[in-house]
């Protein structure tokens, strides 16, 4: 089961927020993310396509249906908030089950089903429990399998990740991916953090006091940024797609295309490497040093930003098949001067293993 | 972390020179209510007492009291729950007229609530012209006594519900309607069982205040006659000797009805 939604120049003022023109097309069983600073409208968003505001201009369609005037319930969407929303006064398990109940479900075929989906969500032990007694991953995982058990066309996530701490946070951001690797089903994800969104968006729109000011793969975005806010938003990063392999000594390495960089991390398989900018140290030649990634390249781009200059420099790839790998460096302009760097100039990179942050 | 230092809090009532003397202070005032309750029951005595409880008058008019109260607690219900949950919910022109408006009956002297009432449930009021084609009077009559009540007390169940849903995260409503629930559903399911403790204060609160109602009461209806009533001409009639044992009575039966709907109302304790 999954959805492809449409908004079309869609416009609401609410209180403070104001949304205006928005238009986005989200294909059927895409995983969308909708990036924004706090206060850009994306809550608001997210609730009118959910039909909990009702908007003044533009119309929202699921499958080509206009659903604008369509009330919540019979929309057949999820939501998940951040704070994850559970009804205090039932348990788990009654949680779970809220949606089905109010289709006519009966008890037994609906605890039948409750079951399925907390193995799958892994809450089976929790079942019992009341939600004000159950850590912040465990709320979040009830809320996504109370969203979840009645089917729904599209799957609304509001700042999903945003109240759990870093390692839970990981733990739940691996669980969204496979469950959408499993359900297909369409999902948009409301975040104001960049790495989630390269983490798990198929497509990621760019959302700036209101407007949608881009729209695109992750690797649109921050490679060709349309303005200066979404540069500045998005910021100056590395960021990798690799596989994470591990070698004879037990040292784990990012794989990226025909390029290998050492890193520190519990992860495997697929996953993501960023390295800020400033981490990456430029040299004139080779030099001896405990950082694990040293690399020669050629400056390709420079970037002088008045006190800094950021420097693309490409890294060849070992066989024609495969793509260079560019990499970004900062440095202060009184070093670029120093150093006469100039395009083409063949020079060393170097940064630490554990500047990579993988995710 | 910075040495704490015991006398710094009042965990007990003589830790330290100041909670001797909030102790002294807080002292003096629960006296001044615990003795006259205690006094008018001593005074009576078990001998008063069973007279008094087999004395017709009495029962009469604790039954109606209690009865009458609890019809005006009814009403209130049914109307006082939806405004609330207008109250906490919407935004709408004019709003603070009404939460002040709410309120008013607090402030009001209860005697001129009662001549406010009188002016529109009169006998020749439209109102009252209005109820009196079905039958109904409210001039020296028990719907009389029942609205005076639920003027005056409806303020308490109101604010206590508003309470309520505003300490319900609207957020929870949001999720129940995405999950199929309609606005009826998730008002039964959701809002109203998460404010239902608050509801319940109030409703106790309410129906308590509304059994004392005096003032109200007696210029809308002297008769049929509420204890408050009955006390009060027992007293101007035949003296503080017959009025005391209505009195203590009326203490005693409040005393333990309130402690048991304290007991009903308060949270159950959460295991840690």
């Amino acid at each position: 089961m999954s959805s492809a939604v449409a908004i079309e120049n869609l416009g609401i003022t609410l209180r403070s927020f104001h949304l205006s023109q928005i238009t986005l097309a989200i294909p059927a069983g895409d995983y969308f993310i909708i990036l924004g600073p706090t206060g850009s409208g994306k809550t608001v968003l997210l609730e009118t396509i959910a039909g909990l505001h009702r908007p003044q201009q533009g119309r929202v369609l699921i499958d080509g249906e206009d659903m604008t005037r369509v009330p919540p319930e019979k929309r057949g969407v999820g939501f998940v908030y951040q704070h994850y929303a559970l009804f205090p006064h039932l348990t788990v398990a009654e949680n779970i089950a809220f949606g089905l109940r109010l289709q006519g479900v009966g008890r037994k075929e609906a605890m039948k089903r409750v079951h399925e989906i907390s193995e799958m969500l892994h809450v089976a032990p929790l079942l019992s429990r009341r939600p004000g007694k159950l850590s912040g991953g465990e709320q979040q995982r009830t809320a996504l399998a109370r969203a979840l058990i009645v089917t729904p066309r599209l799957l609304l996530l509001d700042e999903p990740l945003s109240a759990l701490d870093p390692a839970t946070r990981e733990n739940i951001q691996r669980e969204m991916a496979r469950i959408h690797r499993e359900l297909g089903t369409t999902t948009i994800h409301v975040t104001h953090d960049f790495e989630e969104a390269i983490a798990l968006g198929k497509h990621v729109a760019i959302m700036h006091k209101g407007r949608i000011v881009q729209a695109g793969t992750p690797e649109d975005i921050f490679r060709r940024p349309n303005s200066e806010f979404v540069a500045q938003f998005v910021g100056v990063r590395n960021v990798f797609p690799g596989e994470i392999r591990t070698d004879a000594r037990g040292g784990k390495h990012l794989a990226i295309d025909s390029v290998q960089i050492a890193v520190v991390t519990e992860l495997s398989g697929l996953a993501h490497g960023s390295i800020r900018p400033e981490d990456v140290i430029l040299a004139d030649h080779p030099i001896k040093s405990s950082m694990r990634n040293a690399f020669r390249g050629k400056i390709t781009a420079i970037a002088n930003k008045g006190p800094v200059a950021y420097i693309t420099v490409r890294i060849a790839a070992a066989t024609q098949q495969q793509g260079p790998l560019d990499v970004i460096s900062m440095i202060t302009s009184r070093s670029l001067t120093e150093m006469a760097l100039h395009e083409g100039k063949d020079v060393c990179i170097a940064f630490k293993a554990s500047a990579v942050h993988v995710f | 972390m910075p040495e704490i230092r015991e006398e710094f809090f009042v965990n007990t009532l003589f830790a330290n020179r100041m909670s001797v003397i909030f102790t002294f202070l807080g002292g003096i005032l629960v006296l001044f209510i615990a003795a006259p309750l205690l006094k008018s029951i001593l005074a009576t005595g078990g001998d008063g007492l069973w007279r008094a409880l087999q004395d017709g008058d009495i029962l009469k008019s604790m039954g109606l009291t209690f009865y009458a109260s609890l019809i005006a607690t009814g009403i209130a219900f049914a109307l006082g729950v939806p405004l609330a949950y207008l109250l906490s919910r919407t935004d709408f022109p004019g709003k603070n007229i009404i939460e002040g408006l709410i309120n008013i009956p607090i402030v009001v002297p209860h005697s001129a609530a009662g001549i406010a009432l009188l002016m529109v449930f009169g006998r020749q009021a439209l109102v009252g012209r209005f109820f009196g084609m079905f039958g109904i009077h409210f001039v020296s009559a028990t719907p009389g006594i029942i609205i005076a009540m639920l003027f005056v007390s409806l303020s308490f169940l109101v604010n206590s519900a508003r309470d309520g849903f505003d300490s319900v995260d609207t957020h929870l409503e949001k999720v129940a309607r995405t999950l199929g629930a309609s606005p009826w559903q998730a008002f039964w399911r959701i809002s109203f069982p998460l404010a239902w403790r608050s509801i319940l204060t109030g409703l106790i609160l309410m129906w308590a205040r509304g059994l004392s109602e005096f003032g109200a009461v007696i210029i809308l209806a002297y008769h049929p006659m509420v204890t408050p009533v009955l006390i009060y001409e027992r007293f101007e009639s035949f003296g503080l000797a017959y009025a005391r044992p209505v009195a203590a009575i009326v203490i005693l039966a409040s005393l333990l009805i309130f402690v048991v709907l304290r007991m009903i109302a308060s949270p159950p304790r959460e295991e840690a």
